[in-house]
């Protein structure tokens, strides 16, 4: 990388591509950054507070978003976990099948995905009318958001610990089964401390992608207000309600969070690169 | 790592359970029901809906508005890539995670801050008006957001060709008399090629596909501003759920044959890599 740093362009090629890069990042990226704080805190700090705090709505929507989103993300990271140890240590027919099936939700539309999620566990479809019979409903409830969320989001575990297992080979693994270690020991003492670093990236990555999913939400939610709005939603509807600062606060809450995201994901590179 | 693995590591069964279940629950069996909703339509009335003015016109628009996008993101994250990787000056670390902000960032969130700054009297839609005219609520606001959602994917598949890119190769061809101009051409340019469909690709495939960050601004009005995945929605709205499963199924089918698409692509380009 450095080496390629060295090579030397004239410098009237390489000025107006750095100003070209400041240009377009700038535009692209750093004013609409600057500009959800400044249309945030324009009021100042108290009437930001107040935005956040005042309307139950959004409130409940904060709360729904720290439910939904860390549930999909654990789901996502137990069965994730799973799923890349069982096709990254065996070798059995339909397994590049497999692969590309847990690829699939990134080229599925968010609302592609909602929707075939209404038309499973609906009130009215095959196995949502079954599971309403027993006093569970899915669909334009909590269930139905997690379920929306985890299904967007389920590469994102998978993909990051796949390349990471299969690098670090399982010559440990076998080691502690010829020890006599048990399944469990050998998962909990073995593969799980060598895969940790890469286990934590996904699941950020994960959690920011869950936290600001709208589009399978928008479909499996109804959008009940106070019920089943999430963050997201509660920024569209407030925006359809002509309060910009309000959604702009939801907003820039989240904003935050992804920089945040980012910042853990860069601080992890460099223990991966170790 | 044999088939005979199956006896020395443990949990085989299981996690293969496990996760074909996980998968089948959440994806495969919602995404069978979906398939199965559409084709409780007959053949014709499948074509009646997925065919008529409005899913055309939406159709339309999908796929101009995301190729325009991916294609100026070619452009744009050439440019990027090659500055980040060449050259070093003050911010080049910074402005490298930036870069990944679209993927980080609520799709919801650019919308709205998007809208708010290209409205006509946004601080941007305000100083474009006159030569632009407005471009928040018309399709060039479309492609506006589809730009930002869809900017990382060409920057990030071409940075680590790039980077690879043999400096010794590029001295070779240099002593060998070689004018900077033909080292491009020669030797950066057919390297890049493969990298950079894959990123138009990746960026494509998600524009097809993206909602949030679009419905705030567009008008969504159907026949000149609504999307796919909006008809859809409205759709589902009308409980038309067996015409909204029809579209989706359109849908699926793009996203599939560019799912395709990329597979091939990065296979080729592991191959020259």
């Amino acid at each position: 990388m450095a080496e390629a740093r060295r090579r030397r362009d004239p410098s009237y090629v390489k000025l107006p591509l750095i100003a070209a890069t400041f240009g377009i990042l700038g535009v692209l990226i750093i004013l609409p950054l600057y500009q959800v704080f400044a249309q945030a805190f324009g009021n100042g700090v108290a009437a930001y507070w107040s935005k956040l705090t005042d309307s139950p709505e959004t409130r409940h929507a904060i709360f729904l978003t720290l439910m939904v989103a860390p549930t999909a993300v654990m789901l996502n990271t137990v069965f994730g976990t799973i799923a890349a140890y069982t096709i990254a240590r065996f070798r059995f027919p339909g397994r590049t099948v497999l692969v590309s099936l847990i690829d699939l939700p990134f080229s599925v539309s968010p609302v592609v995905a909602g929707l075939v999620l209404v038309l499973l566990y609906g009130k009215n479809a095959a196995v949502g009318g079954w599971l309403f019979e027993w006093g569970y409903q899915v669909i334009f409830a909590p269930p139905g958001l997690v379920l929306a969320t985890a299904f967007v989001t389920f590469p994102f575990v998978v993909r990051e610990l796949i390349p990471v297992l299969e690098a670090n080979g399982a010559e440990e693994e076998l080691a502690a089964r010829s020890l006599g270690a048990s399944g469990r020991q050998m998962f909990f003492a073995v593969t799980l401390p060598n895969i940790k670093w890469g286990l934590l990236y996904g699941v950020i990555l994960c959690n920011a992608r869950a936290m600001g999913e709208f589009g399978a939400i928008y479909v499996v939610s109804g959008r009940i207000t106070g019920q089943t709005d999430t963050m997201p939603l509660r920024i569209e509807k407030l925006y359809q309600e002509y309060d910009t600062t309000g959604a702009m606060a939801i907003a820039s809450l989240l904003t935050f969070l992804s920089l945040v995201t980012l910042a853990l994901k860069a601080w992890l590179e460099t223990k991966l690169r170790r | 790592m044999a088939v005979g693995m199956k006896k020395a590591l443990p949990g085989y069964r299981l996690g293969l359970g496990m996760t074909t279940a996980f998968l089948g629950l959440i994806v495969l069996l919602p995404l069978a029901a979906g398939a199965a909703k559409a084709f409780e339509l007959s053949p014709s009335e499948f074509l009646a809906a997925v065919w008529t003015p409005r899913t055309v016109a939406a159709y339309k628009l999908t796929l101009w508005t995301s190729f325009a996008a991916a294609s100026i993101n070619v452009v744009l994250g050439l440019t990027v890539a090659w500055t980040l990787v060449r050259y070093d000056f003050p911010g080049r670390k910074i402005l490298d995670a930036l870069v990944d902000i679209p993927f980080a960032l609520p799709t919801a969130v650019a919308g709205l801050i998007y809208a708010n700054l290209y409205i006509a009297d946004g601080p941007v839609g305000r100083l474009l008006m006159p030569m632009t005219g407005e471009i928040a609520y018309t399709p060039a606001g479309i492609v506006l957001v589809l730009i930002f959602t869809g900017f990382p994917f060409v920057v990030r598949s071409v940075q680590p060709v790039l980077e690879d890119l043999d400096a010794e190769m590029e001295e070779a061809a240099m002593i060998l008399g070689a004018s900077p101009l033909q080292n491009f051409m020669r030797v950066i340019l057919p390297n890049l090629i493969a990298p950079t469909l894959t990123g138009f690709t990746l960026a494509l495939a998600r524009s097809v596909g993206e909602y949030g960050s679009v419905i705030f601004i567009s008008t969504n009005r159907p026949y000149e501003m609504e999307i796919a995945p909006v008809l859809i929605v409205a759709r589902l709205e009308e409980y038309a759920y067996r015409e909204a499963a029809a579209v989706a199924v359109v849908l699926l089918a793009v996203s599939f044959v560019l799912l395709i698409a990329i597979n091939l692509l990065e296979r080729r380009s592991r191959r020259h890599g």
